[in-house]
């Protein structure tokens, strides 16, 4: 096997050494009865040409598109060629947690630099080493809020993605709290009456995505003051932070999380991705995850290594703030990356493209004759509706290599028939267009 | 001990580097967008006056050659797989195959949006079916979800399983049984499932001991989390016994398999009574460690969980095409949002294929000869506290050095000067002062001696002249570093200079 870098005689002179007559005697403390005696129904091992093959296969079976118009939580934007090119040297890609900072003092930096950038964008005090992705970035806001303020019921908006919701409940299941879901408005944005009516002094969490699901962007300022108004935290989910380049940052937010996989890191049919998690100073304690920080020295040079441990399972286990034991280190310095490249004018300049994209579909969606479902502002996504369930136009599409936006009846029953679009900067205005004559032909 | 007596690493010249904030200059760039095609929209027009920010106050601006030098520079101050032995043990630190990187970067396999419809996904679900059922044979299960994101994730993911099963039978119980040697993550991830913890403690031997074992079990105890081989190396030689007590009473065994790779090919969890386990794809199947995640940590369970899985479960049509299974009643529900981590999902497949079953054994008979062979050759050096037969890892513990004031955290930063990143230190808990050392089946005969001289120099510098070790390291760009300075007064963020 060629990533064994041994010979039949050195196998012999270790075994030799070792006192043992053969490799059997190596594991003569499994006993026989639960020793495999048969060889894995697995096949003989592949050389990189056939595992190549057999790869490429797969991708080309996934039909391959010209343009895709879905977001919901996964956006395309382009990934400068430094980017790779970076996270390919192996002294990042194959090293662990950094445990020993003296020979980890790159990870950690680019971590540091991490926490940096997203509290900069969130306009948060601090952030974490990042999470799993943002669907598990939601509980884990969720725990934090309730370890702060020691109430048991939470209210979410249910235009907060889906998905996420479904893990907050699984989540929750064994927890003892309890879920508010508040309607949206005519506006998409989260429903204040429906809110003020669910408020109360049990409230630990108003829970809000902003833009939300349905790409619109949410009052911010006046959730934070309903939310603080009952002693509630309130947490901001951001699934798209891309729009944080010309978005007012959340600041009246108490906890600010979610996926930052828009950042640079690659679509792969959904992960890995990055979750990231920023919160005013005041509950760093309560934080879950991974923080570095920065220190001296014996010399009194500056360094960083891992800290506040004392929250986490390894040191805590059972009253830790969460079972997570690492991070997305390696999504996480894509983001970092990412926005390093992109910069202040970068990512500000691409938010702007994003906005004006958006704008020019819905523009030929009104033109079109096709109504947005929602009123409120929108960055780069928004619901189109009845437009949604005709087996013909999904065709005609794939036809013109178009993937077109997502069908929202599964998710929302009440909105069977509307689709959700995303424009990013990466849509070409003849394409947009084309899938816009189509869907409303 | 001086430098020259250092065989496998030498000092060399690392470039400074500052944050890369500390770098920006108003007006560089390292990008540059196409040509809008559509008209430009007044973000404040567009979105309100009252959602638009000013600026990104303090992000960087920074030209493309400046990006590449500092995040090389950064690079080089890691030290990797790819540069030497990493003895962490349970981390499972070994060689990540060159090809898996290309194959997950393959254009529609990268690029695929999650939401496609399954009709244009058939590659991706194809490579998740494939990976399944190669990690049921591999286990000797009957089921898996790919969708737990890490190790603790699927451990939370797979006693959540365990309490929708006992559920069912109409009592969730109360408790969950954790050996004090097990990892930090089970009773962190029992807390979180709402289950009680009850420490089993290890019996002179290292493995659980069974009395013990036969008091603490009773009808509300839903599990047992054993980890097999346990992080002391040690396989639970009585297995079986163990299966009857917890089988015989309703309860579940819950595998951690961070350990698996010392089994696969030779010994399968589905065949040892195992109900449930984890496995760590990127420990055992090879995917990157990248610094700290992503990992991805499956679920496999024996039919009796099957009912309860994550949705959305894979499934097999009648024409022979894939879909995504939502409609299943007895769920727990969804873990992750989407199918899981499909960019180590793909890693891990590629190194199953290039191993096939003969080279996923002999992967298996080499990590655990490499293991006892420098167990063998350190013994003696340093003490033993367990002396059962080991597998893939061993323990150490420091009490020999200890008499001379040195301890296995500076026995760890020693190592470091003789070119080796260190062993896990101080786990697990049950060896006081642990050297917890695991060197994978990638290391040859010629590093595995480097590295057992390196330990028996550092055994004899301890006793001869300790405070080479204590002040270790010495050959390190940066010097030990203040972790209490850190903690008292966390600095967690750059801020610009005069507003820190």
């Amino acid at each position: 096997m060629r990533y064994l870098p041994k010979s039949p005689d050195e196998r012999r002179q270790m075994l030799q050494k070792i006192g043992c007559a053969s490799i059997e005697e190596l594991f003569d403390s499994i006993p026989p009865e639960v020793r495999l005696r048969t060889p894995l129904a697995l096949g003989r091992g592949q050389s990189e040409p056939e595992i190549l093959q057999y790869f490429r296969a797969r991708a080309a079976e996934n039909t391959r598109e010209e343009a895709c118009f879905l977001g919901a939580g996964a956006y395309d934007h382009y990934r400068p060629a430094a980017l790779d090119a970076l996270i390919s040297r192996s002294e990042f890609y194959t090293a662990y947690t950094p445990y020993q900072p003296e020979i980890s003092q790159g990870t950690l930096q680019a971590i540091f630099e991490y926490q940096t950038l997203m509290c900069q964008l969130t306009g948060m005090d601090v952030a974490n080493a990042s999470l799993y992705d943002g669907s598990t970035a939601l509980p884990e806001s969720v725990l934090m809020a309730m370890r702060a303020n020691g109430r048991r019921r939470v209210v979410i908006g249910r235009s907060v993605h889906p998905e996420y919701r479904q893990v907050l409940t699984t989540y929750l299941q064994h927890q003892n709290i309890t879920l508010d879901e508040i309607p949206y408005a005519e506006s998409g944005q989260m429903e204040e009456t429906a809110l003020a009516d669910r408020m109360g002094a049990d409230v630990s969490a108003v829970v809000v995505q902003s833009p939300n699901f349905f790409g619109i962007v949410e009052d911010i300022p006046a959730l934070a003051a309903r939310a603080h108004a009952a002693g509630a935290l309130l947490i901001v989910m951001i699934a798209e932070p891309v729009s944080l380049g010309i978005l007012r940052p959340p600041v009246e937010a108490d906890i600010v999380a979610g996926e930052a996989q828009s950042c640079g890191v690659p679509l792969s049919f959904g992960g890995p991705y990055v979750g990231f998690l920023a919160a005013r100073e005041k509950y760093v304690r309560s934080m879950p995850g991974r923080l570095v920080g920065q220190t001296t020295d014996a010399d009194g040079s500056r360094g960083f290594c891992l800290t506040l441990a004392t929250r986490e399972q390894h040191i805590r286990r059972e009253k830790a703030t969460s079972n997570i034991c690492t991070n997305q280190a390696l999504c996480a310095l894509m983001v970092t990356i990412f926005l390093s490249v992109y910069g202040k004018e970068g990512l500000r300049e691409m938010a702007i493209h994003n906005l004006s994209k958006a704008r020019h579909a819905a523009e030929r969606f009104r033109q079109g004759g096709a109504r947005l479902r929602f009123s409120g502002r929108y960055f780069n996504e928004f619901v189109v509706a009845g437009i949604g369930n005709r087996p013909r136009v999904k065709e005609r599409l794939l036809e013109q290599k178009i993937i077109g936006g997502l069908e929202l009846g599964s998710y929302y029953p009440e909105l069977d028939g509307s689709v959700l679009f995303c424009f990013t900067e990466t849509a070409g205005q003849e394409k947009m267009d084309q899938l816009v004559q189509i869907m409303t032909e | 001990m001086s430098d020259q007596d250092i065989r496998k690493a030498a000092r060399h010249v690392s470039q400074n580097e500052g944050l890369i904030f500390e770098l920006s200059s108003p007006g560089k760039a390292a990008y540059q967008l196409p040509p809008l095609d559509v008209p430009m929209v007044d973000p404040a027009e567009a979105l309100g006056p009252e959602n638009v920010r000013a600026e990104l106050e303090g992000f960087p601006e920074v030209s493309e050659i400046e990006v590449v030098r500092h995040f090389t520079r950064l690079s080089t101050w890691n030290y990797g797989v790819d540069t030497g032995a990493y003895l962490l043990g349970s981390c499972t630190m070994k060689y990540n195959p060159k090809i898996n990187e290309v194959v997950a970067r393959l254009e529609g396999l990268a690029n695929a949006h999650p939401c496609r419809p399954e009709s244009l996904a058939q590659g991706c679900l194809r490579i998740l079916r494939d990976l399944s059922k190669a990690l049921v044979e591999i286990t000797g299960m009957d089921a898996v979800t790919v969708q737990p994101a890490a190790g603790a994730h699927g451990e939370m993911t797979g006693l959540l399983l365990v309490r929708a099963y006992q559920q069912a039978q109409g009592n969730p119980r109360q408790k969950v049984l954790i050996p004090d040697s097990a990892h930090g993550t089970n009773p962190a991830s029992a807390t979180l499932v709402g289950y009680q913890t009850v420490s089993v403690a290890s019996n002179s031997e290292g493995t659980v001991d069974l009395a013990q074992l036969d008091r603490l079990m009773d009808s509300e105890v839903a599990a047992l989390m054993l980890t097999n081989p346990n992080t002391l190396g040690i396989f639970e030689r009585q297995i079986t016994a163990i299966g009857e007590i917890m089988h015989s009473r309703g309860g579940l065994i819950y595998m951690d398999g961070a350990n698996l790779n010392a089994l696969v090919g030779v010994s399968r969890p589905g065949d040892f009574g195992v109900d449930v386990l984890h496995l760590n794809l990127h420990k055992t199947f090879s995917t990157p460690h990248g610094g700290g995640g992503p990992g991805a940590g499956p679920v496999a369970v024996k039919r009796i969980l099957e009912p309860f899985l994550p949705v959305p479960l894979l499934r097999e049509n009648a024409d022979g095409s894939l879909a995504l299974d939502f409609d299943r009643p007895q769920t727990i529900g969804r873990v992750r949002a989407f199918v899981g981590n499909f960019g180590v999902l793909v890693r891990a497949l590629a190194y199953i294929l290039a191993n096939g079953a003969e080279g996923l054994r002999q992967s298996t008979e080499d990590a655990v000869l490499n293991s006892v062979y420098l167990r063998q050759l350190l013994e003696g050096a340093y003490e033993l506290p367990y002396r059962a037969p080991t597998l893939h890892e061993c323990v150490f513990s420091d009490k020999k050095q200890a008499r001379h004031g040195v301890h296995t955290g500076d026995i760890a930063k020693r190592l470091i000067d003789y070119g080796f990143h260190p062993y896990t230190v101080s786990f697990p808990l049950i060896v006081s002062g642990a050297l917890m050392i695991e060197p994978t089946e990638s290391e040859s005969k010629q590093e595995l001696d480097l590295l057992a001289d390196a330990l028996l120099a550092i055994a004899r510098e301890a006793e001869q002249e300790p405070e080479t070790v204590l002040g270790a390291p010495h050959s390190t760009r940066l010097r030990r570093l203040d972790e209490v300075q850190a903690a008292r007064r966390p600095v967690l963020r750059w801020k610009p200079a005069g507003r820190e």
